[in-house]
């Protein structure tokens, strides 16, 4: 494969029911690539995770990410209402998801630590009234 | 054992994937929370679950499971099924059990939850 590979996804804000179509397609790419499936995997559910958060946190926005050999690296961001306190967000547990999202089962606050354990490296870069930048490293090694 | 064995034992129907019915499972992992499934990377194969919306295809895709029971008899529309159908191996069953009962014959027969403590 080229030494890098960057894949930009625009992930919609208003359709629970699509959400997850940027991290399946990341996924089958990976896949086609060669990679490690327990690799795969973990950047699938990191960038799942991050994805649903896009859409029912924050409106929608952008995926992008860079592919190389040693490691996926995946911005998440969003024009959103932003994260007041991250480090309350990143409690087990913490979230203000609305009722209706478990319906769909998510919004029982295990997303960003699900994150947290599956990647290397995560920043979250955040500002309210503004929106929210999610990086994260996965190290294929 | 295999989706068959899990076919027999819960008693279900087949919604899709009739073709991969051979495909060998070992652990399964019952959750209407998907983050909670989502938790554990281990090979977990079946997903035992009484939601029928389409993030509990995606949520089985991005673990690579072989297999959805749907509990209590549930039937998710069209759309999800066609997802299903999309992402190919994935077999989709219905059961009459409830999620504890279809839990426990499952356990009960050899299957195992695949996270240790
Ligand atoms: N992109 C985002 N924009 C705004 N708020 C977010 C975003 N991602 C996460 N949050 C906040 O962090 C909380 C915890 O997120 P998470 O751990 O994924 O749990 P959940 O999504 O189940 O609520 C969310 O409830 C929400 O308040
Ligand atoms: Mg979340």
């Amino acid at each position: 494969m080229p030494e890098k590979i960057t894949l930009k996804y625009a992930v919609d804000g208003d359709d629970f029911t699509k959400a997850g179509l940027a991290s399946s397609d990341l996924k089958h790419t990976l896949k086609q690539i060669g990679y490690d499936p327990g690799f795969i995997r973990r950047v699938a559910i990191a960038v799942y995770e991050g994805e649903i958060n896009m859409v029912i946190h924050a409106g929608g926005g952008e995926i992008t990410a860079d592919i190389a050999p040693d490691k996926v690296e995946v911005w998440l961001a969003d024009s959103g209402p932003g994260i007041p306190n991250v480090e309350l967000a990143m409690r087990e547990g913490y979230s203000t998801a609305p009722i209706d999202v478990h319906e769909l089962g998510f919004g029982a606050g295990m997303g960003l630590p699900n994150i947290k354990k599956y990647t290397d490296d995560l920043q979250i870069d955040t500002t309210v009234g503004v929106g929210t930048t999610v990086y994260m490293l996965i190290n294929n090694n | 054992m295999t989706v068959k064995d899990v076919k027999e034992i819960l008693k279900a129907e087949i919604i899709c994937g009739e073709e991969n019915l051979d495909t060998e499972v070992r652990t399964a992992c019952g959750a209407d929370m998907m983050s909670d499934v989502l938790a554990f990377v281990k090979d977990q194969s079946v997903l035992l679950t009484g939601l029928v919306n389409p993030q509990v295809v995606r949520t089985a895709e991005m673990m690579d499971m072989h297999c959805i029971v749907f509990v209590r008899g549930k039937v998710p529309d069209e759309s999800v099924i066609s997802l299903a159908k999309e992402r190919g191996e994935i077999v989709l069953l219905k059961t009459p059990y409830r999620m504890f009962t279809a839990c426990g014959l499952l356990f009960s027969n050899g299957l195992r939850g695949g996270c240790d403590i």
